[in-house]
């Protein structure tokens, strides 16, 4: 169509009032002032204003005056006709009109769809009470300021950008405040779990109670909300509820007017959708199999249509990459573009734990694809802009993570970077030590190691990031004196031991992985397989009960109770307890060899049967089958207690001298599901001839006359080493509480991976003997510590997993049975 | 000679929810077994599941970052191209596969292909 001087104006016609609309007729106006005569239909009885600042208004720190875009006077000024609070319920293609809710019809040239997104609704019981709102317009802030107050207790449903906004909001307002996620981190779309753990600790920080991985069931009460069930059965008390779980496009007169639609009503480059005359701009379109949710995108997108109804010849829109920052005052979030999970070669990350900063920048071929900063977000645009520009940074690599500000410079070797340091350069920022106080100590005192330096002045006894510079200036100051043997970092991801980083977990009550990787300043973003696993142990042991278990960071064999074979099948072992078994178990064994076609069926080293050559998927039938005869899982796989190997003792030896069979089983079903740093086998045999060969064990009893002898740390594997006697006791009783107590030591003080024998020698004998043979108080101490995380473990996992639990782990993704054809010849 | 199609032939083998994060699944093809990995950051990579030193299930193993260690002898394998990393060299077949409104497609034509 030819636009001719002389020709009447064209008649643009714009469903919707909001951002994106708005931004059109900026663009237009500013191109082409006097092409269209424009009618706006707006659903709310309101002028145009700033969506994305309803936040600040809720907690009160603008007013909705400040947060206008377009005033009465700019629509008058542009001689915009706005219908305001009319909804438009049709649009008539062929006639080319729209038809309002009171029935007035509207002639259109042009037709532009802005009808933006709706809040998505969770359908619990309940959610259509008084006291539940959403989080979308000024008609939801309105409600949530009056329900403020009033007081009393808010639940947020979500916990994502939105959801914390309306959080900090009413915690602002005086509310007490409970956030709601379905998922294990905050604004998990958006954040790793190391900046989502930040995020957390601020949140909470403002009083605001957030618990995640809760699933709302209900929402009770009988007029109005009363209070929120969750599906594990806490109830939270609530006089409102916000739900902020998402938005989706609203779509639905375009729906209804046949254009095509997917997820977003479907439009081309120019924002074109299926009907040449109309145009759709926004949250509600969908454009390259993607819908946005943010402003920068439709900004972008009015632009490109501004241009095109403008009669420019202009690129089409591309699609947008999009960054986030969280409005919540105090909170500094920035997270932009394909933060993806990157190895160690593909991201840099920095951790000031002191300060409470996390920044990682990912990069895939020198070119930064995506970047979350916390805490210091003040290079958040620089990143961006490098990402959207595709900027080859390969020539500013080394200082990329420290900002726009400091690019170039020079690495210098770290014993000569820390002697050029003046004296009163700060070392350990947790606890504030300069560099001469630190000297000053170690010449004075005669320091030599780093502990000593730990001990004197504190410096690296926080979070242990300054580790590197300390044992620098060791080395500095000591010369050849110094020696830095046996330190052994735990992997590539810290410069701290093992022991220290347990020390840590304890002394900083760390709960987490990523609580962990932030406050000791791990090097990568998700750990290494040495380091994950190790982790999720001291973890398991220094919170049992409270600490989640993650799977993910646990070897295969833990995680589906089986081991795997070289071929990929799995073995299972029941758990015989003391190695007694009945005809009732044999049988049950060898009806599940037969049944699944087991093909080997074989007795261990440790008096089990070993049913190998299982097919991964027959993993939960098999167990539900063991299970339903009473055999639980032997824990053969396990890093913890697999095995109390017996001899049969006083019952029918003629030389037994006590019940070892029976002192056996009783030590098995004490300490059976133990989680340790490596494998525990035990022995218990009921006189010196020692047939249960517990000289050999990790733990081992050998019964005699006045009693019994517990001997610690041997080994048959690799290394060959005959156990030591920790002691004797005079009843079995005794035995099992010493002996419990000394796995609980071990769990408490070995390095992952490290066998019993192996702490015990780099521990001392000497020493471990008097903490559990001299020291009463200790040793019941360490047996309560025991106790308490055999509660939280005595679980059958094979029966869990029969049940159903972790299913995935046991089927394919997806089974294809035939292939596409293939052409002939 | 025997022609493959031409045409991508992207087929839906499920939602990215079903495998965990840092963890992994599998897909039967009568061609071959196929692993799906996820990232922590809901990246999906596809390998043949294999690992090239003994033939170990890679997707038993533990990913981290876009690695995965074999189950059998902690081999590390990238993700990306299938190469084992470090001083060990071998190479586990990729596959195409991408993700769509949350939904993983495997690209067959390629992943049936001899």
């Amino acid at each position: 169509m030819l636009d001719q001087p002389n020709a009447k104006k064209q008649k643009l016609v714009i469903l919707g009032n909001g951002m994106a609309a708005g931004r059109v007729m900026d663009e237009l106006f500013a191109r082409a002032p006097d092409r269209y005569d424009v009618v706006v239909f707006g659903a709310e009885p309101r002028v145009n204003y700033d969506r994305i600042m309803l936040s600040p208004v809720l907690s009160g720190e603008k007013a909705y005056d400040d947060i206008l875009i377009h005033t009465d006077e700019w629509y008058a000024t542009n001689k915009v006709d706005l219908r305001r609070g009319e909804l438009v319920v049709a649009i008539d293609r062929a006639a080319k009109t729209v038809t309002t809710q009171s029935g007035a019809v509207e002639a259109y040239d042009t037709l532009i769809i802005a009808t933006g997104s709706k809040p998505i609704l969770i359908p619990v019981p309940g959610a259509e009470l008084p006291g539940v709102v959403t989080y979308r317009d000024l008609d939801d802030v309105n409600l949530m300021l009056d329900a403020a107050g009033k007081g009393g207790h808010a639940v947020v449903i979500g916990g994502g950008l939105l959801g914390l906004e309306a959080a900090a909001g009413l915690a602002m307002r005086g509310m007490t405040t409970t956030v709601v996620h379905l998922m294990p981190t905050l604004m998990e779309r958006q954040l790793d779990p190391n900046a989502a753990y930040l995020l957390q600790k601020a949140i909470e920080a403002r009083g605001i109670e957030v618990l995640t991985g809760a699933n709302t069931a209900a929402i009770l009460g009988d007029t109005c909300v009363e209070s929120v069930r969750l599906d594990d059965g806490r109830t939270l008390p609530a006089d409102l509820v916000v739900m902020a779980v998402g938005i989706r496009p609203n779509t639905a007169l375009a729906k209804l007017a046949d254009l095509n639609v997917k997820r977003g009503i479907v439009v081309d480059d120019h924002l074109r959708t299926s009907d040449d005359n109309i145009y759709a701009v926004g949250e509600c379109v969908e454009h390259r199999g993607q819908c946005y949710g943010l402003v920068a995108p439709l900004y972008d997108m009015a632009k490109t249509l501004a241009a095109t109804l403008a009669g420019e010849s202009v690129d089409g829109y591309i699609g947008s990459t999009t960054s986030t920052k969280l409005k919540v005052t105090g909170v500094d979030l920035f997270s932009a573009g394909d933060f993806a999970e990157g190895d160690v070669k593909d991201e840099i990350v920095l951790r000031d734990p002191a300060r409470g900063i996390y920044k990682r920048v990912v990069l895939r071929d020198d070119r930064i694809i995506g970047a979350v900063l916390y805490g210091d977000t003040a290079d958040g645009s620089w990143y961006f802009d490098l990402l959207k520009k595709n900027v080859d940074i390969g020539t500013m690599r080394n200082a990329l993570i420290l900002g726009q500000a400091y690019q170039g410079g020079v690495a210098l070797d770290p014993i000569a970077a820390v002697a050029a340091l003046s004296d009163d350069a700060e070392i350990c920022g947790c606890n504030g030590v300069c560099k001469g106080a630190i000297t000053q100590a170690i010449t004075a005192h005669g320091l030599t190691t780093l502990d000593d330096v730990r001990a004197r002045t504190k410096a690296s006894a926080s979070c242990g990031q300054c580790t590197v510079k300390v044992e620098s200036l060791l080395a500095a100051t000591l010369g050849d004196n110094y020696s830095a043997a046996g330190r052994k970092p735990m992997c590539k991801c810290t410069d701290l031991t093992h022991s220290e980083v347990r020390g840590f977990i304890l002394s900083k009550e760390l709960k987490s992985v990523p609580a962990v990787m932030q406050e000791l300043a791990w090097k990568t973003s998700c750990g290494c397989p040495s380091c994950r696993p190790a982790l999720n142990y001291y973890l398991l042991c220094a919170w049992p009960g409270e600490y989640a278990d993650d799977a993910q960071s646990r070897y295969i064999n833990e995680r589906v109770h089986a081991n795997i074979q070289k071929d990929g099948t799995f073995s299972v072992v029941p758990r015989m307890w003391g190695g007694l078994t009945t005809p009732d178990e044999l049988r049950a064994i060898a009806d599940v060899a037969d049944r699944f076609k087991i093909p080997t069926v074989k007795v261990t080293g440790g008096q089990r049967i070993d049913l190998l050559g299982v097919r991964k998927e027959d993993l939960p039938a098999v167990w539900a089958q063991l299970n339903s005869a009473g055999l639980v899982s032997g824990a053969a796989y396990a890093k913890g207690l697999r095995t109390v190997k017996t001899c049969v003792g006083s019952e029918w030896c003629r030389f037994g001298t006590q019940d070892s069979t029976g002192l056996g089983v009783k030590l098995e079903r004490f300490m059976c599901g133990s989680w340790a740093p490596a494998k525990v086998k035990l022995g218990v045999s009921g006189c010196p001839r020692n047939c249960a060969e517990s000289t050999v064990k990790d733990i081992g009893v050998i019964c005699v006359e006045s009693g019994y002898d517990i001997h610690i740390a041997g080994a048959a594997g690799l290394h060959v080493r005959q156990t030591d006697l920790l002691g004797h006791v005079d009843t079995e009783d005794e035995a099992i509480e010493y002996i419990a107590a000394f796995m609980q030591m071990y769990r408490e003080e070995a390095g992952y991976l490290e066998r019993v024998w192996k702490w015990v020698e780099n521990a001392g004998l000497d020493k471990v003997r008097a903490a559990i043979m001299d020291d009463a108080d200790n040793r019941c101490a360490l047996l309560a510590r025991f106790e308490k995380s055999q509660r939280a473990v005595r679980r059958d996992p094979w029966a869990e997993r029969a049940a159903g639990r972790e299913q995935h782990e046991f089927t394919p993704l997806a089974t294809l049975n035939s292939i596409i054809a293939v052409p002939a010849e | 000679m025997t022609m493959v199609p031409s045409n991508d032939f992207w087929f839906d083998v499920g939602p990215l929810r079903a495998i965990p994060q840092r963890g992994a699944r599998t897909v039967k093809t009568p061609r071959r077994e196929i692993a799906v990995f996820r990232t922590a950051s809901d990246e999906v990579f596809a390998l043949e599941n294999r690992c090239p030193h003994k033939g170990g299930p890679l997707s038993e193993g533990i990913v981290h970052g876009r690695k995965v260690a074999c189950p059998l002898h902690n081999w590390i394998i990238n993700l990306d191209d299938g190469e084992a990393s470090g001083a060990d060299k071998g190479c586990a077949r990729s596959f195409p596969v991408k993700l769509e409104n949350g939904r993983i497609y495997l690209n067959m034509s390629v992943a049936a292909a001899p």
